[in-house]
């Protein structure tokens, strides 16, 4: 749930370069208005008072216009000037920011749902390909190319620390590159109105060490993890049996779902819908009993089960590292 | 007949007769005229004529413009309320994380009807409204061109108005932004009729926004004053002008948009579904196309507030006029060059983008040059420090802080970061509430006297002004710092976790200060209204025409018709021609001159009132709300507006031989 | 004195428009309450009236009928190997009850039962959903048309018909 989530506080060279950007027109403008806002002052404070019974000064003092000309004329191109500094400082940043060297990528599919993120890895190759929710992993230093599209409205792709945003438009696909430079956990947001729960669909990004996620990759490859213990077993049956079959998948079970986030290592993700709770044992059993509660108007149903059921459930899926 | 008419031609044509008819006869009534003195029996017919009777058909009827024009405005100012009151509910939502104060259904349908109020139902109408009460005044003339037209408009107004907002009490309000996208405002995604009163408003306030647009486009260049050259033209009417020419080029996109989705919706076509060959950008591009000049329908009126204001608070005449006039068309031609800033996060190719980020940068040129040009009036002039030049002054202030966040917004790049954040709350706030509503309250302090007869308090002014300032700048400067923070917009809640909990709970207790200084603008109204000083003729000094007529004006505005020589016709000399008479005092007259050198050219007979226009309008209310229940509405409910508009235009044969019988005296 | 009855009258005519629009257009999100349970005529007969009014829940229940691969059976209500939807055929019977037995319990001739599967809130949308297939719910809470390839007449748009019973014989009823 937690994760830097700062425009100014970027992680990668797509956010610095925004953030240098964002720097510069700081300054500029605060420049700017300090000294109109000076000059206005200084306007308002000498100029002699009068009533609505002073007579008009209805003849320009040639003088004082040629003089009021230029300096009006002096601050337009000054003003000018300026803009078109900036100008070129947002063209260099679009370019630095479109350049990024893409070798080696990490390739990822993301589709965005009300209101959850699906994340695809390597989607082209069916061999080491599989699918995660919510939350990704991706390598220090290593650019990630993302395939953005949507299945129902527009969504946004916003991590403010690593990139800025890409929407996710239904019947288009768009692309969105970046880099994280330092390990750490990143934290997104979607950024287009979607619908009831907008507010709710958090995305968390996690930069690993190439070696973490490298063994990262291998644990999400495999199918889900086997029960271990009688309760585990009990919650996969129910699992299997109740609702849940019907919408999420859980690798190597029944549960082929394919209209809810995948839940094969929900255990190894640090937070459960979309960002919304933390992944404790307590939070899934009360997810799952009751969802509208705490995301009211997502699509998940409440689940009818007794206690002990829903304790079991969430045991098992905990164990889903 | 009489003798003399046996010298005509026995043509036997109508137009004879009614000439037949207009001859003095011997010894009978002599037809009065306008140009006598205020005193007189003929200026007693004018007013006569002018004013309209009591009665409750009267008032549905009524088409004079400052009726008209005051309707929009109190009923604006209504709207502006109810929307405040919506925006203060979302800021205290939202003053503490995860609060229940209100849900996420309750909160998408405030921020929805708070955007759509305060852009469709108030801050367009309220500009249009002091033009329309202004624009005949500082012309010269007697009423608009389009009398009848814009009585309809004030009718389809207030009634679209009023079933959103019924809409909206009986949980049907429009849930999918202000700016309503596809998909989610489609045909799949946008349940229930929710979004169908979005596109029913849309219509209504399109209609209304362009048939005033028409009428003030067309009163400037035909109704001005003889001698009102349109270098002698003053610049509010200039900004009037430019805003109505750019509402006639996009309103109707916004109509035509709305109507796309809806035959989505209502039709099943395919126009925004993808699956199909529709494109859900589409949605955008055409809504933008609008939407941007929109905000400048806002701005520009606002623009020609500070440049009237100024002069009189100055004491001396604009400097650099003919650049704020070159500024002002440009600022209406570029706008409409704009649009594709909204959409700076979609896969738009990006060599357009950049063409828009330069577009965006270079419109600011114009506007820092009326900037310019008013600091140098300011710094040359001799103050009158009274309420309306606070509020100016304000308005430098805020609308510069939200110009500057707007350069910044219109870079591609730092856009991808800051687009539906916090941060663009922030801008649009500073740059409508700084550059519109500063200047309208600048200009209710500035116009009050002229309109009621009464002077606002300028005590209750200031605190209304330094309450306001510190209020929109405690609600609105934190927003910037939540954008960056990383807070998008359009959210019911927000997480403790993420630290937005203290920067939006200083948002609300501003929200607070300016609740009080609007309480104590409505007590200051209320009170001035009764118990208020009288105003004069000319309270403040000002030199163009609307202040020559008495406060409030006479029901013909000008007894006789002002001829004019200068920009600034109170604080010239006049020339040897001073005023126009002989129009008619027994029927409502005015006169019309050519466009650009403004000589005289030809009588004009206003429309008389009429219920046609009201009935007109509660026709196109019931052919708009049938066909949101029905697909058979749509083309069956056409039959009530063509009645009533065939019965509006049908001409009165004994209005018609009244008034040719006035055009053809010698 | 004239304004005063315009606001009176104002406030009439709103305060009845209110009273239409709230079962159509409220979004209720389901909560774990117990669900109706079949045959209990007050919460069932409720739960009828409401879903079936309710613009909210019939779109759920569309998007239900997608998700769940109903199409697969039925075919966007034409019907290929399950019976066709969208006539007045029924041969379990048309009421939403009968239609919640249907898909709760199953029925002979291979429709599966999914009350273990699927919540009941969802299957009394599902049902619905599947009258206004028919166009036996109101118009104007029916659904549009789906942001996808179109494969048949839009539920908001077909004209009322009065569903009829047919007699189940050996081979199921077919529909005409």
């Amino acid at each position: 749930m937690n994760g830097i989530h700062d425009i100014r506080l970027p992680a990668g060279p797509q956010a610095a370069a925004l953030f240098d950007l964002w720097t510069l027109m700081l300054i500029t403008c605060t420049g700017v208005f300090v000294a109109i806002i000076v000059v206005l002052a200084v306007a308002v404070w000498r100029a002699p008072r009068a009533t609505a019974k002073t007579l008009p000064d209805a003849d320009a003092h040639p003088r004082k216009e040629t003089m009021l000309k230029r300096s009006v004329g002096f601050a337009v191109a000054t003003s000018a000037v300026l803009l078109f500094v900036l100008l070129f400082a947002s063209f260099i940043a679009d370019r630095a920011i479109a350049t990024l060297p893409l070798d080696d990528a990490v390739h990822i599919d993301l589709i965005g749902h009300q209101f959850w993120w699906e994340a695809r890895y390597d989607p082209s190759d069916p061999a080491r390909s599989f699918a995660t929710a919510n939350e990704m992993h991706v390598p220090v230093g290593r650019p990630v190319l993302m395939t953005l599209r949507a299945d129902d409205v527009i969504h946004s792709f916003w991590v403010p620390s690593l990139a800025g945003k890409k929407d996710l438009i239904p019947g288009r696909t768009s692309t969105i590159a970046f880099r994280a430079d330092r390990a750490g956990i990143y934290r997104g947001q979607c950024a287009e109105f979607c619908g009831y729960q907008h507010a709710h669909m958090a995305l968390i990004v996690v930069a690993d060490a190439p070696a973490d996620y490298e063994r990262w990759l291998v644990v999400q490859r495999q199918p889900a993890r086997e029960p271990s213990t009688a309760q585990e077993r009990r919650g996969r049956d129910l699992v299997e049996r109740a609702s849940c079959a019907m919408c999420h998948t859980i690798s190597g079970t029944a549960a082929r779902g394919r209209r809810a986030p995948d839940l094969s290592h929900v255990g190894s993700r640090s937070s459960l819908a979309a960002g919304t709770l933390e992944n404790t044992a307590a939070s899934r059993a009360h997810w799952i009993a009751d969802p509208q509660s705490y995301k009211p108007g997502v699509d998940m149903p409440p689940l009818a089960a007794a206690p002990a059921d829903l304790v079991a459930i969430s045991a098992y899926l905990g164990a889903l590292q | 007949m009489t003798a003399a008419s046996g010298a005509f031609p026995s043509d036997a044509g109508s137009r004879t007769r009614a000439r037949e008819r207009s001859q003095p006869k011997k010894g009978g009534r002599q037809r009065l005229r306008d140009g006598a003195g205020a005193g007189s029996r003929a200026a007693a017919e004018l007013e006569r004529t002018w004013t309209d009777k009591p009665g409750v058909i009267s008032f549905l009827s009524a088409n004079g413009h400052k009726t008209i024009g005051l309707r929009f405005i109190v009923t604006a100012l209504c709207f502006f309320g109810a929307a405040g009151v919506m925006g203060g509910l979302m800021r205290h939502q939202l003053a503490t994380a995860n609060s229940h104060l209100v849900g996420p259904d309750f909160y998408n349908q405030l921020f929805t009807m708070h955007g759509t109020t305060m852009m469709f139902l108030f801050a367009v109408p309220v500009m249009q409204g002091f033009a329309l009460y202004l624009v005949p005044l500082m012309i010269g003339t007697r009423n608009t061109a389009f009398p009848r037209m814009t009585a309809c408009a004030y009718w389809l107004y207030v009634i679209g108005g009023l079933l959103l907002f019924g809409a909206f009490l009986s949980n049907t309000g429009p849930d999918a932004g202000w700016f309503a996208y596809v998909p989610l405002a489609g045909p799949q995604y946008g349940i229930g009729k929710r979004v169908d009163v979005w596109n029913m408003l849309v219509t209504y306030s399109e209609a209304t926004g362009l048939m005033v647009a028409v009428d003030i486009t067309t009163t400037i260049l035909k109704l001005r004053a003889p001698g009102m050259t349109l270098r002698h033209m003053p610049l509010f009417l200039w900004a009037s002008l430019v805003t109505s020419v750019m509402i006639i080029f996009a309103m109707p996109m916004v109509m035509l948009a709305a109507n796309l989705v809806q035959f989505d919706r209502m039709l099943g076509t395919h126009f925004f579904n993808p699956a199909e060959g529709g494109d859900a950008l589409l949605w955008q591009h055409l809504f933008w196309f609008f939407g941007h000049p929109e905000v400048y329908f806002i701005f520009i009126p606002a623009l020609g507030f500070i440049s009237a204001v100024i002069p009189t608070f100055a004491r001396r005449p604009m400097f650099g006029h003919d650049a704020i006039v070159l500024s002002l068309i440009a600022t209406g031609f570029l706008s409409f060059g704009l649009w594709v800033h909204h959409m700076f996060a979609t896969n738009v190719p990006e060599l357009g983008k950049s063409f828009f980020t330069a577009m965006s940068f270079m419109i600011a040129i114009p506007t820092a040059l009326q900037l310019f040009c008013w600091i140098a009036t300011i710094a040359s002039g001799r103050l009158v420090m009274k309420t309306p030049l606070l509020f100016v002054l304000g308005f430098f202030f805020i609308l510069l802080i939200g110009g500057l966040t707007g350069i910044m917004l219109g870079s591609v790049p730092l856009d991808l970061q800051v687009h539906d954040t916090y941060f663009v709350v922030a801008h649009l706030h500073y740059v409508l509430i700084g550059g519109a509503v500063f200047p309208l309250f600048a200009a209710i302090f500035y116009w009050f006297p002229k309109v009621t007869g009464r002077v606002l308090s300028d005590r209750l002014g200031k605190w209304q002004f330094w309450l306001f300032f510190i209020g929109v700048n405690l609600t609105f400067f934190p927003l910037h710092i939540l954008g960056l923070a990383g807070m998008p917009r359009r959210i019911y809640t927000y997480a403790p976790e993420t630290g937005w909990g203290f920067l939006s709970f200083l948002s609300a207790a501003g929200q607070v200060i300016n609740d009080l200084s609007m309480l104590l603008f409505a007590f200051n109204v209320a009170r001035s209204l009764f118990k208020g000083e009288r105003a004069p003729a000319d309270p403040w000094g000002g030199g163009t025409l609307e202040w020559s007529v008495s406060s409030p004006p006479p029901a013909c505005n000008f007894f006789a018709l002002p001829v004019v020589s200068s920009r600034e016709p109170l604080w010239t000399p006049p020339g040897n021609v001073t005023h126009v008479s002989g129009l008619s005092a027994e029927i409502r007259e005015g006169l019309t001159t050519t466009v650009i050198d403004a000589l005289p050219d030809t009588r004009y007979a206003y429309p008389a009132p009429e219920i046609w226009p009201f009935v007109a309008s509660l026709a196109v209310t019931a052919w708009l709300v049938w066909s949101i229940w029905s697909v058979r509405g749509f083309a069956w409910g056409l039959i009530l507006p063509a009645i009533a508009f065939f019965a509006w235009y049908w001409p009165d044969k004994k209005e018609s031989i009244e008034e040719i019988s006035w055009e053809t005296e010698p | 004195m004239t304004s005063v009855w315009r606001s009176a009258l104002t406030i009439v005519v709103f305060a009845l428009s209110t009273l239409a629009a709230c079962e159509r257009e409220s979004r209720d999100f389901p909560r774990p309450a117990p669900g109706a349970e079949v045959g209990d005529p007050q919460t069932a007969a409720a739960m009828i009236a409401r879903d079936e009014r309710n613009a909210y829940a019939l779109a759920t229940g569309k998007k239900l009928w997608n998700w769940y691969n109903c199409n697969g059976c039925h075919a966007n209500g034409g019907g290929a190997s399950g019976p066709a939807l969208m006539d007045d055929v029924w041969i379990y019977g048309g009421d939403a009850t009968s239609i919640f037995q249907t898909i709760s319990q199953g029925r002979p001739n291979g429709m599966p039962a999914f009350g273990d599967r699927i919540p009941t809130d969802q299957i009394w949308a599902l049902a619905a959903y599947v009258r206004s297939m028919a166009a036996l719910a109101p118009q104007d809470a029916a659904p549009n048309r789906d942001d996808a390839f179109l494969t048949r007449v839009p539920e908001s748009f077909m004209d009322a018909q009065k569903p009829e019973t047919a007699k189940p014989s050996s081979g199921g009823g077919r529909p005409r």
